[in-house]
């Protein structure tokens, strides 16, 4: 059981949840994820930690509304329980000094590379971070980002005043442009790992991506989260969440994601019929 | 399994000083062994396949009192009895039996709980036509041994179901904590052993509902995880205390919780990455693990989609790789969700399957269909990246192999096509790697399995103790509990002296 201390809507299907999870947070390095269940009847759901605070026992995650487990979650309040949360799972990042770090995130990932971007600027290294949001009234945290980082890029297809433009296109400008960067770190959606490491590529830059296949236990017992690097079947929940992006077999990421896509949606069509939703959610 | 060559002296006095009890010799004088091997074998009620075939209830009934005793008659009550040398775990299967015979169903159980202390779950699960019914002495006289396991069973549904569940009682507390990382069958036994000598032990489960594989793996129509509950809640009233939802070498490593104090551990964390055959294809959507596929259906209760929220692909034509009780749980279980062909794919003989020969026989009135001396090669998926068919070949047996099964050789030439929507691969695992992942020091085997004295199941960590599937890779249940009480004992000795 882990209490709820905060749970808000940070942009419309974006959320954040704090638990009071005091095990976790004591041990819960950058890059590694935990596992719950908002209630008895929901799957075992992967979110990146976003934040935690080993003094007060907290874990924070920033989660995107996807399907009926993720769903019931954004309906939780302040002081409920969530009676699976088990964690820190994964093998944390890589952190060390390379020199020159950007850090990419788009939609639940700017909360997900966050904690990523401040280890890298506490090993010394130069941080630049991009932030890739659909339109600018869906980003948050940027204060949070700012402040471990020495650079940031914003790139969102609305705003007017900033370029409109996908966030590889300027990953590739900045490196075109003659930026150096010693690494690169990635966390958002498949499309977005896959292009920011087709971009990287030509300029053979090491780059990090934090894989979302599909998990079940989470402890390397099921191989749910079976996915192909560099032409070998490694277990995402124990090997990773942390791959080289130029090794990773994307195609089939893509198609093992969307494996569930009609159970997916029927299950959410069900609940939101059987119980509709008390306040708005999305 | 062979017999063991000899019982401990202790066992064997144990056995002997029972076996001299004025009952018990009245009780042998009471019916002759020839008027003893005329009684049939009594058949265990079950549910018909076509009813069965449909949900995810139990497929055995159990036997009725009075079946159970005449059963209990057709023991002979040897003088030498093998079927002990035949279990694992030295059960005193004649006393049992013979409480049985009497009518002291209670006490029977009871006397199966000085040894093994999950007899409903063993009851259900064990492969007696390897191990103790296999040596029966019936057996030898009539081909036919005493039916061991559904008395075992019985016993045991009959204290639990009239709440006789006997608690002992519990030395003073030795002040002494223990760890036991994974509730599984092994982690369970090491658990009430020790509890039951005083000494206070929590268990660390990683999933949120404890027992391991009895409740992820092994289907709800094999066994019932009511039973499953009901021996957990014996556990808890013994004092342990079982931690969900904790990952030891994640949450908290080994030396972590030795800085909390605790003293020993033990370690039964067992099966960890499924094993698969590094063919084309492999990866397709479609294609599951055995442990994805039935950890879906039972613990994330996916055929009750979408009640529950966890789904699971259904398929037409399922093709299960495997001839081990996993393979008969899955493609059974593949049955029960709708598919219409329900295959299992093994590249030997029907009589090398290793899965126990009740599972055989039920999938066999299911319906399931057998495709011996086949192997997959490669599977073929379409534009969605799902699987559609799968390439295999015909195998044939040859000389014989390490493991004394005769080895199967490829037939060139003999590829063949077969349509299948899913597939389940049911070919083992290796240990999970969590703990020597993250234990400095520990000595682990090839196989990544944790490496033991197997006199003590001690590792090379003072004080750290290990059994089940992390030291021996793929086993049984039963195993799994041998090695939980011999660890326990061994724990126990280490605290005493420590």
């Amino acid at each position: 059981m882990a209490r709820i201390i905060q749970r808000k809507k940070l942009v419309p299907n974006i959320h954040l949840l704090e638990v009071y999870a005091p095990e976790v947070a004591r041990k819960a390095r950058p890059g590694q994820f935990v596992i719950l269940m908002p209630d008895e009847f929901g799957e075992r759901i992967p979110l990146t930690i976003a934040d935690w605070d080993a003094e007060k026992g907290t874990v924070t995650s920033v989660f995107m509304i996807v399907g009926t487990s993720t769903a019931k979650l954004a309906q939780l309040r302040t002081g409920d329980e969530i009676p699976v949360y088990v964690g820190p799972l994964g093998r944390p990042s890589e952190i060390d000094y390379f020199g020159s770090v950007l850090c990419a995130g788009g939609c639940f990932g700017l909360g997900a590379i966050y904690p990523l971007a401040r280890a890298y600027k506490q090993a010394g290294n130069r941080v630049v971070t991009l932030l890739d949001v659909r339109a600018r009234y869906l980003l948050y945290w940027e204060d949070k980002l700012r402040s471990v980082s020495d650079e940031v890029h914003l790139v969102s297809r609305d705003d007017q005043k900033l370029p409109q433009e996908y966030i590889p296109y300027r990953l590739k400008m900045i490196l075109e442009q003659g930026g150096h960067l010693d690494r690169v770190h990635v966390i958002g959606c498949t499309y977005l790992m896959a292009t920011c490491s087709e971009a990287t590529r030509p300029y053979k830059v090491k780059t990090i991506v934090s894989l979302n296949p599909i998990m079940l236990d989470g402890t390397g017992m099921c191989g749910a989260c079976r996915v192909t690097v560099g032409g070998a079947t490694r277990f995402a929940c124990v090997d990773g969440p942390d791959f080289d992006g130029h090794l990773v077999d994307w195609n089939e990421l893509y198609a093992r994601r969307k494996a569930y896509l009609e159970d997916e949606s029927r299950s959410l069509c069900e609940w939101e019929t059987r119980i509709y939703p008390e306040e708005e959610i999305i | 399994m062979a017999e063991k060559d000899e019982l401990s002296a202790e066992v064997k006095e144990r056995l002997k000083s029972e076996y001299q009890k004025p009952w018990r010799q009245e009780l042998r004088r009471a019916l002759s062994v020839k008027e003893r091997s005329k009684i049939p074998r009594q058949k265990m009620p079950e549910r018909p396949a076509e009813v069965r075939i449909k949900d995810f209830r139990e497929v055995n009934l159990g036997l009725e009192a009075e079946a159970a005793r005449m059963e209990a008659r057709r023991c002979l009550d040897c003088a030498n009895p093998a079927c002990v040398k035949g279990c694992p775990v030295s059960i005193d299967i004649p006393s049992f039996v013979k409480l049985v015979e009497i009518g002291e169903f209670v006490l029977a159980a009871r006397k199966i709980k000085e040894t093994n202390s999950l007899p409903a779950i063993c009851g259900r699960v064990c492969p007696q036509e390897t191990q103790c019914e296999a040596v029966c002495n019936l057996k030898k006289a009539t081909g036919v041994p005493v039916a061991i396991g559904n008395l075992e069973r019985f016993v045991a549904d009959f204290e639990r179901q009239n709440g006789e569940v006997f608690i002992p009682s519990i030395p003073p507390p030795s002040g002494k904590k223990v760890a036991v990382i994974g509730a599984g069958p092994a982690g369970l036994t090491v658990a009430g052993e020790l509890a039951k000598k005083g000494h206070r032990v929590t268990v660390f489960e990683a999933l949120h509902v404890a027992g391991g594989v009895l409740v992820y793996g092994i289907p709800e129509f094999r066994l019932p995880k009511s039973i499953l509950k009901a021996e957990v809640d014996y556990l808890e009233r013994l004092g342990v205390e079982i931690k969900l939802n904790f990952v030891v070498g994640k949450t908290a490593t080994l030396d972590d919780l030795r800085a909390e104090g605790y003293e020993a551990f033990f370690i039964g964390t067992g099966a960890g990455l499924p094993n698969f055959m590094k063919i084309p294809g492999e990866n397709l959507i479609g294609i599951y693990s055995a442990n994805e596929y039935l950890t879906r259906v039972n613990l994330m209760r996916a055929y009750d989609f979408p009640r529950y929220d966890t789904p699971v692909l259904k398929g037409e034509r399922v093709a299960v790789i495997g001839g081990g009780n996993v393979a008969m749980d899955s493609v059974r279980t593949a049955k029960r969700l709708g598919a219409k062909r329900a295959m299992i794919i093994y590249r030997r003989s029907r009589q090398e399957m290793p899965a126990r020969e009740e599972e055989v026989k039920h999938a066999e009135e299911e319906g399931i269909e057998f495709h011996f001396l086949t192997v997959p090669i490669r599977y073929l998926g379409d534009e969605h990246g799902r699987v559609r068919a799968m390439e295999c070949q015909r195998m044939e047996l040859g000389a014989p192999d390490s493991s004394g099964r005769r080895r199967p050789i490829p037939v060139p030439g003999s590829e063949f096509t077969v349509e299948v929507d899913l597939v389940v691969v049911a070919i083992g695992q290796s240990p999970n790697p969590l703990i020597p992942q993250t234990t400095a020091g520990m000595k682990v085997g090839k196989w990544g399995n944790i490496e033991v004295d197997w006199s003590t199941m001690a590792t090379n960590m003072e004080g750290v103790y290990a059994g089940g599937d992390i030291v021996r890779g793929g086993a049984t249940v039963i195993l799994a509990m041998g090695d939980g009480r011999l660890a326990a004992a061994s724990i126990d000795e280490y605290l005493r002296r420590k």
